[in-house]
């Protein structure tokens, strides 16, 4: 009788898995907490402008998106080829927005509506003319902070 | 006695739910920030009321309805403006065409003159292209940003980036951005 006992079980020990749906759980919180399921599709064809002087847009809750461009696809029979406004889900007018966003920014928190942004995604081809009605709606519904969506622009390829 | 004990629920699937769920999040999710150039509209004006700005206080930018761009009167190209408007709102030589220079007080700076009432007025018209004025106010703005770098850089040796909130505060009040994106007019 030895005093070591040689253990039976030569094979390669069981790796412990109850750790491993923690691990899972933590990825999925973190994933469920930036994900932003609110994302419109899109009934225009936006193809922003490019920049460099830009900044990122912070606290996505207090943005609100205006889409400017022409219908796509599946919508151009319907709606024509000309430019068009999209709020949320649907094609409206310019003497609409000031509804939408009182509207939108009644569904904020009161201390947060002074910093409400609106976004204003704008196909690169739009004509300014239907910018400066946008424009114009927006000063009138005291929506002044306003951020032209564009991409970066590398200086090297100027 | 019957010792009975609740019988364990089998937890081995909960990582399975788990990955599912986590596919699911994995998949939605857009990481992508939105970026853009930000700026603030005035509040809206009594139509009648027009503001009495100086001549020699005002850069009229205008894009054409072909995308050209005039400045003082003449046609200059996209790559002129960024100078032409540093040099306009730094006024460097205090010339008398260029905006007048004021004695202000700042922060970290004491008393200095700047060229406070300057205004670039950026015009437009109705069949201006979207991605052209956007060119002509990032110009603008590029203009504004190399003169707070240059100036942070001067004065505190740092990039205006890398500056604390308070110098930040100071060096963009030494060049206060003023771009009026004027009401539409009919040429």
């Amino acid at each position: 009788m030895s005093k070591f006992k040689k253990s039976k079980n030569d094979g390669v020990p069981e790796l412990n898995m109850s750790s491993l749906s923690d691990i899972v759980f933590m990825f999925l919180f973190f994933f469920m907490s930036v994900t932003t399921m609110k994302e419109v599709d899109l009934k225009v064809v936006v193809d922003v402008p490019q920049a460099t002087e830009i900044s990122k847009l912070e606290k996505k809750s207090l943005v609100t998106y205006i889409y400017i461009g022409k219908p796509n696809q599946q919508n151009r029979a319907r709606m024509g080829s000309e430019t068009r406004i999209q709020l949320n889900d649907r094609f409206a007018e310019v003497d609409e927005i000031q509804d939408y966003i009182a509207q939108e920014k009644g569904s904020m928190k009161e201390e947060d509506q002074p910093f409400m942004t609106v976004s204003l995604k704008i196909d690169k081809d739009t004509q300014m003319g239907i910018v400066n009605d946008v424009k114009q709606a927006l000063r009138k519904a005291y929506a002044l902070k306003i951020n032209y969506s564009s991409k970066r622009r590398d200086n090297t390829a100027q | 006695m019957g010792n009975k004990k609740l019988p364990q629920p089998n937890t081995s699937s909960t990582a399975d739910i788990a990955f599912l769920l986590l596919i699911f999040f994995l998949l939605t999710t857009t990481m992508d920030t939105d970026t853009g150039i930000t700026r603030r509209l005035p509040p809206p004006v009594d139509e009648d009321v027009e503001q009495k700005v100086e001549e020699r206080n005002t850069l009229v930018v205008l894009v054409s309805y072909d995308n050209r761009i005039m400045c003082e009167g003449r046609e200059i190209e996209l790559w002129e403006l960024k100078d032409i408007a540093k040099e306009f709102i730094e006024n460097p030589n205090n010339s008398a065409k260029l905006p007048k220079k004021v004695p202000v007080t700042i922060d970290f700076f004491g008393e200095v003159e700047i060229t406070k009432p300057h205004v670039i007025s950026l015009q437009n018209d109705r069949a201006t292209k979207y991605w052209r004025y956007m060119d002509v106010q990032n110009e603008l703005i590029a203009a504004y940003n190399e003169l707070r770098d240059e100036l942070s850089l001067r004065t505190f040796g740092k990039a205006y980036a890398d500056l604390d909130e308070p110098h930040q505060k100071a060096v963009a009040a030494y060049y206060p951005q003023k771009i009026s994106e004027a009401e539409p007019k009919t040429y």
